[in-house]
């Protein structure tokens, strides 16, 4: 297909939302919280664009990546030194199952 | 009959049942569960059995931590060290994370960690649970960090301005990506390149990749650090970033989208690289 008509239906006929709104909207559409006629658009044109579907492809890849992101362990100075402030504060609660008046 | 209860309890949906781990920090309860299954043949046979102790092996302490959120915070109003252990594991390396993006320093952050920690065992009696026990932890990081953070800055002026003083403005990273005049314009100037990535879990375990993305992350302006940090990284609800940032949810997807963008523009070269 001729690219110049291509970009014209892209733009008429897949919602008239552009790969750069596409591009700009995909947290929204991932929150949900995009309108529903948006939604429906935004769906239109990825069935038309396979960049942007790409694209969204590789958004939600990062996001996942991220999400499996292991943190750093603290260092183990650290947590003995909170382990021990723990067992003093624990002393200094008499019974632990009566609400105590911290204030 | 308990001998088949492993069996039978995925079959009937009791799956969950049996996992529930309210009971854990108890001794187990003995519950008589009668199910009544109508089978095709138009009989029906009801059964009666007992909920099984769950066997400690099959659970590590950290498990039911994770799964646990009443059972949790009992625990630790009760003050048992062992959970209260379990906990830090789990979270410690989160709230550093965090940490960091509010203050300049690894050292001061370590110190915001433990003045957290502090804070949970010293307010945990009070915890209504009115939101999550995670949103609630981070919450009282956020409070200590910004304070901190403030303080921090009276003597590293150049900290405020790296941490604080960022707003955020300016053309999002995508701009570039596009066509911006003529006929073509908003189309993509140059479409992303086709990743073919292995799974996430297998790409992180390349220690190069991991680095990449933790400097994409440490790079960006501290804001959209931490919103990234908690509603990609921790998992926490929108609404609950808000309410822990204390930003509009406009702004936090603002924000986060960034954020994305960002990173996943510096993750781009290393999965093309990988595959080539």
């Amino acid at each position: 297909m001729d690219t110049n008509l291509k970009h014209k239906l892209m733009r008429y006929m897949a919602g008239n939302f552009s790969c750069q709104e596409i591009a700009q909207l995909i947290t929204d559409y991932l929150d949900g919280s995009l309108t529903l006629g948006d939604r429906v658009r935004f769906h239109m044109h990825l069935g038309l664009c396979f960049a942007c579907r790409n694209y969204l492809g590789q958004m939600k890849y990062t996001i996942e990546t991220l999400r499996q992101l292991p943190p750093d362990p603290i260092p183990q100075h650290v947590k003995e030194e909170l382990l021990e402030r723990f067992r003093t504060w624990k002393q200094r609660q008499p019974q632990p199952s009566v609400k105590p008046e911290i204030e | 009959m308990p001998a088949y209860f492993h069996l039978l309890a995925p079959c009937v949906g009791l799956e969950g049942w049996l996992c529930s781990v309210r009971f854990l920090f108890r001794p187990p309860l003995i519950v008589p569960v009668r199910l009544r299954i109508i089978l095709l043949f138009g009989f029906d046979v009801s059964l009666t059995f007992q909920r099984l102790p769950i066997s400690p092996s099959s659970l590590t302490l950290l498990d039911r931590v994770k799964l646990d959120e009443l059972g949790l915070v009992r625990a630790l109003q009760a003050g048992d060290e062992q959970v209260f252990s379990a906990v830090m594991d789990w979270y410690s390396g989160s709230l550093m994370r965090l940490a960091l993006s509010f203050v300049p320093s690894r050292a001061v952050a370590e110190e915001v960690v433990q003045e957290t920690w502090m804070g949970v065992f010293e307010s945990i009696h009070r915890f209504e649970r009115r939101s999550s026990f995670q949103t609630w932890l981070f919450r009282i990081l956020t409070n200590r960090a910004k304070t901190r953070g403030i303080r921090e800055s009276r003597y590293q002026p150049v900290g405020l301005s790296a941490s604080l003083g960022d707003t955020d403005e300016g053309p999002s990273l995508e701009d570039s990506l596009f066509v911006t005049e003529g006929s073509r314009m908003g189309h993509w100037k140059d479409p992303p390149d086709v990743w073919e990535p292995d799974t996430p879990e297998r790409v992180l375990l390349s220690k190069e990749c991991r680095a990449t993305i933790e400097q994409a992350i440490e790079s960006l302006p501290a804001t959209q650090r931490q919103v990234i940090i908690l509603r990609d990284i921790e998992g926490v609800g929108s609404e609950e970033v808000c309410n822990i940032l204390e930003i509009s949810e406009t702004n936090q997807r603002v924000l986060l989208h960034r954020a994305r963008t960002r990173v996943r523009r510096e993750l781009s070269p290393y999965i093309q690289g990988d595959n080539t």
